[in-house]
């Protein structure tokens, strides 16, 4: 009963979010269907996407036309994701040690000027008398984001692949999406960046996040969909030297460590029981975590690179 | 010739200021040229000037935006509530409290502005709009509110400009002004009906809007899921709170007003007593929000709730909490009970307390929920674990309270503080008068 009353909800959700997304279409068909129809040269046959036009009408438009509107290098749309992929991240607790090569990969790769990375390594310990582990955290890019709930206008969205985006120019800056986040996984940019002139003047697309930051608005880990549309793995996951990191597609339910070994998703988290942080308050991650038993790794080796008061290594002042 | 009525319209016309008003809004405008000045480095250097950061998310900007939703509320308590309980009573503080609720609801939507990141993108809200946040029904609740509260100022002044117009033939200048604004109001029985009936419809309306503003208000907290925000008490504590803050800061408006024009004849003794009561009644009422607010979740102490309660009670905050409390409403409480206590002058006095109280409750509401995230704080530096305003942002902060008491003396200057039109009419001493006469 309850979980009829869920799938309607859920069905019912998809409907509407589906009839929003064929209003964007809608609004930017206008242009696009003067494009089709008014010029003679014949549209490509094979492929096709089906849009509804003002007055209700579906009709089929060539997916080629669609994607010509967005101007999106790679071929997809930055707010839609990619087609029937959903992304997924294990954590293995077990394995991490606090090599922190995760943290400077994504600082160094994402551009990160300001004092508190994207990816933090948290020191944990759940009571006192449990062993204490290293965590490391990221955008949890749950699957009922807080944050999208509460942006008054749209510039955090949740994508169909799974994963959570900021759009840099659309932001206002409220802060809201942060103060939700039970995570606080997302960082602000209180001053200009400062990034350099090739990482300022680069194009901005929300799915590269980083490049370049603004002033005035939210950043925070964007699961590196520029690495995964090149067919490679986030940065974190590949710079981390042990394996910590397991990236990979729910539906094809396979997981890809650093070292490009490859794991069945389900059976990973049946084996090792893995687990979601903060499972109780409803937002669904994307990110699992592997708990840190039958350690191969010794906790306090990881000390020597515990900093405290520091996740961003800064150039040396001149 | 009525001369009671006479000497009622030159006592309560409006009056060029003594070299103390004068003085008064050199001191407010001095304020906000300084909050001026920082808010243009704000805007070139970003929030980086202010003393909040990745877990202090929100500072004062927050807390003073939430303390003039707060006072802004007052205005449908005092006019719409006692009006349409048919108390009379109140008349004379009608308009003080209107004024104080326009004023009060314009800086708070300047103060939400200031807090932007971005305010060269505040149209997104309106282009982008999306409805399922709460700041979009914040958008719509206070900019409604804030139609309405200027609607509710401006009805009942109709028949009091069409007074002044006549009183100042002396100054063709404001008499002219005072004609066009009075929308040819002549006092027919036509006028009169549509008048008296707009004015019920505004009173019945401003109710639930302005319950509206502050429930939404508080909604922008409980709708995440911190400790010291995640509570089902918020919106009726907030409502409580913001009657408290609004009622004092009327109290506060209408000693000084009184003072400065001798308006003891119109805003007697009396008044002030029963501003008192009113006060007390609304300031245990908040008390026992706050009863339920922190007992509850103290009894439990589940881990997230504890760390952020020991900090209020016996930590960081615990000077401020406790001054707040028991300065800004448990004694209030206890000095108002006795009459002597509402006598004009300690009544100002308790109520200079309560709406300085009230705004360090709202900074004590923002702030240290935002200390204690679910995660630790950690790789950030040091001071990003403790939220300390800097003088920049005071200073903004400070121009956007004197802006409001700006907006509020520019209107004293030159409305009628007193609703001439109604306080004749309830003292009956439009009998054989005619307005348009």
């Amino acid at each position: 009963m309850e979980a009829e009353k869920d799938n309607q909800q859920k069905s019912r959700r998809s409907f509407v979010e589906q009839g929003l997304k064929f209003g964007l279409l809608t609004a930017a068909s206008g242009a696009l269907l003067a494009k089709v129809f008014g010029k003679s040269e014949s549209p490509d046959a094979e492929a096709t996407i089906e849009v509804m036009s003002t007055d209700g009408t579906l009709m089929q438009v060539p997916a080629s036309a669609v994607e010509h509107t967005h101007e999106k290098k790679s071929g997809y749309n930055p707010r839609e994701g990619f087609p029937n992929r959903k992304f997924v991240m294990v954590v293995d607790l077990a394995k991490c040690r606090n090599a922190r090569k995760c943290q400077s990969s994504c600082n160094k790769n994402h551009y990160i000027t300001g004092e508190n990375a994207w990816i933090k390594i948290y020191k944990m310990q759940d009571s006192e008398k449990s062993a204490p582990y290293w965590q490391p955290t990221l955008c949890q890019h749950c699957d009922e984001p807080a944050c999208v709930k509460v942006c008054p206008v749209d510039a955090t969205f949740k994508r169909r692949d799974g994963i959570v985006l900021i759009d840099n120019e659309r932001c206002i800056g409220c802060r809201f999406c942060m103060a939700a986040c039970p995570y606080s996984v997302r960082v602000f940019n209180w001053s200009d960046p400062w990034q350099g002139d090739s990482v300022e003047q680069a194009e901005y697309t929300p799915d590269y996040a980083g490049i370049p930051s603004q002033k005035g608005t939210v950043d925070k880990c964007d699961f590196c969909p520029h690495m995964i549309d090149k067919g490679e793995l986030p940065h974190c996951v590949s710079a981390c030297p042990n394996d910590v990191f397991s990236f990979g597609d729910m539906y094809e339910d396979t997981v890809t460590n650093g070292s490009g070994q490859s794991f069945k998703l389900s059976k990973l988290l049946k084996d090792r029981a893995g687990y979601r942080l903060m499972e109780s308050l409803g937002t669904e991650p994307s990110v699992y975590y592997l708990p840190p038993s039958d350690r191969i790794v010794d906790f306090e080796e990881g000390l020597e690179n515990y900093t405290e008061f520091k996740s961003v290594d800064k150039p040396q002042e001149p | 010739m009525n001369t009671a009525y006479e000497k009622m319209i030159h006592d309560l016309a409006p009056k060029k200021f003594s070299w103390k008003g004068n003085a008064w809004v050199a001191v407010l405008v001095l304020i906000i040229l300084a909050g001026i000045y920082s808010y243009v480095q704000q805007l070139k250097h970003g929030l980086v000037i202010t003393g909040m950061r990745d877990y202090a998310l929100w500072g004062i900007y927050i807390s003073n935006f939430v303390f003039f939703v707060a006072v802004s509320l007052v205005g449908s308590l005092i006019t719409a509530i006692l009006r349409l309980s048919d108390v009379h009573w109140s008349t004379p503080l009608t308009r003080i409290a209107e004024i104080i609720a326009v004023a009060a609801i314009i800086m708070a939507g300047i103060a939400i502005i200031i807090d932007m990141g971005r305010p060269d993108r505040v149209l997104n809200l309106f282009v982008h709009g999306r409805l399922q946040s709460p700041i979009i029904w914040d958008v719509i609740v206070i900019s409604t509110y804030l139609v309405l509260s200027i609607l509710f100022l401006y009805y009942p002044l109709l028949p009091d400009f069409t007074l002044l117009s006549k009183h100042f033939t002396g100054n063709s200048k404001l008499a002219k002004w005072y004609r066009v604004l009075s929308l040819n109001w002549s006092g027919n029985e036509r006028q009169v009906r549509i008048y008296s009936r707009s004015i019920k419809v505004l009173s019945v309306l401003i109710i639930p809007v302005a319950f509206a503003i502050h429930t939404v208000t508080a909604w922008l907290f409980e709708t995440t899921y911190r400790p010291g925000w995640d509570s089902t008490n918020f919106g009726p504590y907030f409502v409580a709170g913001a009657f408290v803050a609004g009622s004092s800061a009327v109290i506060v408006v209408m000693y000084v007003l009184r003072k400065t024009y001798k308006l003891d004849d119109y805003i007697t003794d009396r008044h002030f007593d029963l501003m008192g009561k009113i006060l007390v009644m609304l300031s245990l009422l908040y008390l026992y929000f706050n009863i339920n607010e922190y007992l509850m979740p103290t009894y439990k102490s589940t881990e997230e709730e504890a760390g952020h309660l020991r900090s209020l009670f016996l930590g960081e905050y615990a000077w401020l909490f406790w001054t707040a409390i028991v300065g800004g409403l448990v004694v209030p409480v206890v000095v108002l009970i006795f009459p002597q206590g509402r006598k004009p002058l300690p009544l100002f006095v308790v109520s200079l307390a309560v709406v300085t109280g009230a705004w360090w409750k709202r900074y004590l509401i923002v702030i240290p929920t935002l200390s204690h995230p679910f995660l630790p704080i950690e790789g950030v530096p040091e001071a990003w674990r403790h939220y300390s305003p800097t003088w920049m942002e005071w200073s903004i902060t400070a121009a956007t309270l004197a802006s409001a008491l700006l907006i509020v003396t520019f209107l004293v200057r030159f409305l009628p503080i007193i609703p001439i039109h109604e306080t004749a009419e309830e003292r009956g001493l439009l009998e054989g008068q005619s307005v348009n006469k």
